[in-house]
């Protein structure tokens, strides 16, 4: 069980570094143009719009990654 | 570098002198004033007072200030604020119960002085991609990392001794990082909270002498993600804190809602005669880091305590390497 949990601890860790890569290349180079002074703030709800998305594809892998591992103990 | 010397040795043994020889006295008023609760892991009735928030407090203002007359920091105020509100809010939650929404929501207003005082750096880092800017958003991540980091360590306050144990190992770690991507100050300044974490276990691990109470984990939890929020180490600090952020996601996860843990019915954890601690195969229980520890068979409370620190120095390691991956770059 032990191993069990430092591997969930390890494919969150990886799930951390794979979300920053795509966070940062997704995110990164948004840019919005033609709406004046508006223009950070509507990059700005892009970019809060996609990072809700992105957590919430995070939290549902967590999730299936979670079952998968620890299916034994969570359905006992 | 070297001129840090004398305000991070000052700061850390004043940290550290201050809760030792505080928390013996706070123990004593508690037990006069009969602030005690029944230790839910014990099969015989053990009372043991709370909180320790206040002994912790004074630790982190006193070292902090020390630190502040030293460097005249922003970043430093901001944390003091910061830290001294969450144990307001604690306080307030360890004398009369509130509603499971209010601790979330006053930690987030706790935040606000981070963002007053600018005490922030708006681009967010991490490891092999780079930064990314994300302005307004960031103000909304200062405002959501306080609530979280405090009430994960407030939710990891569940066997004797883990949650100053496991602050010890997280916060020193934090300091490590800071070090290593050379930001020096935060570093001096984060040290004082392994120091007071390190205090406060000496009375808290097995078998406690007094309990932080939401009045202490908050104050550890929100001090923790202030100086991840002015370091600029975000996500080494969420690497760090990964077995705690794994208890909340797994409790949150299976209860589906946010919830006092006392407003939970089924139990995780149950007792076998020899006094170990056993998963329960209740399926209303949630499920949490200690079930998930004990399904592989019944463990004493140390042990649980123990494998939940091995945990800790497992992310911790993680987390070094994510400092080091901060300069690496794909």
């Amino acid at each position: 069980m032990k191993s069990a949990l430092f591997g969930f601890l390890f494919g969150m860790w990886v799930l951390i570094i794979i979300g920053g890569g795509i966070l940062v290349t997704i995110l990164g180079p948004i840019t919005v143009t033609g709406f004046g002074d508006l223009d950070w703030f509507i990059a700005s709800v892009i970019k809060g719009v996609i990072a809700i998305i992105l957590v919430v594809v995070w939290i549902l892998i967590l999730s299936k990654l979670k079952n998968f591992i620890f299916k034994k103990e969570i359905n006992s | 570098m070297t001129e840090l010397l004398i305000p991070a040795i000052v700061s850390c043994v004043v940290a550290f002198f201050v809760v030792y020889f505080m928390t013996p006295p706070l123990i004593k008023v508690l037990t006069q004033r009969n602030f005690a609760v029944k230790d839910m892991n014990k099969i015989e009735d053990v009372m043991v007072v709370r909180p320790g928030g206040p002994s912790i407090i004074a630790g982190i203002i006193a070292s902090e200030i020390i630190l502040y007359a030293f460097l005249q920091l922003n970043e430093i105020l901001a944390i003091i604020i910061t830290t001294s509100a969450a144990f307001v809010i604690g306080y307030v939650d360890d004398r009369k119960v509130m509603k499971g929404w209010f601790k979330p929501a006053a930690l987030a207003v706790a935040a606000i002085p981070i963002i007053v005082f600018g005490a922030y750096d708006s681009d967010l880092a991490f490891p092999l991609f780079g930064v990314v800017q994300i302005p307004a958003l960031y103000l909304a991540l200062v405002l959501f990392m306080i609530p979280i980091t405090g009430n994960t360590i407030n939710s990891i306050d569940v066997l004797n001794g883990v949650a100053s144990g496991f602050m010890v190992i997280a916060s020193f770690t934090l300091s490590i990082c800071l070090f290593i991507v050379q930001n020096y100050e935060i570093a001096i300044v984060s040290l004082p909270l392994g120091f007071v974490s390190l205090a406060f276990y000496k009375y808290h691990k097995i078998p406690s002498k007094i309990f932080p109470g939401d009045s202490g984990a908050l104050t550890l939890g929100a001090m923790y993600g202030a100086i991840a929020i002015v370091g600029g180490v975000e996500i080494i600090a969420a690497v760090a804190l990964l077995p705690a952020v794994i208890n909340s996601f797994l409790f949150l996860s299976s209860v589906k809602r946010i919830v006092e843990h006392r407003e939970i019915k089924g139990k995780p954890v149950i007792f076998t005669d020899d006094n170990k601690l056993e998963a329960t195969n209740d399926k209303s229980a949630p499920v949490t880091l200690v079930r998930l520890i004990l399904a592989g068979g019944p463990l004493s409370e140390k042990q649980v305590a123990f494998a939940i620190f091995k945990l800790g120095i497992f992310s911790g390691i993680l987390a070094i390497i994510t400092a080091f991956m901060m300069d690496v770059s794909l």
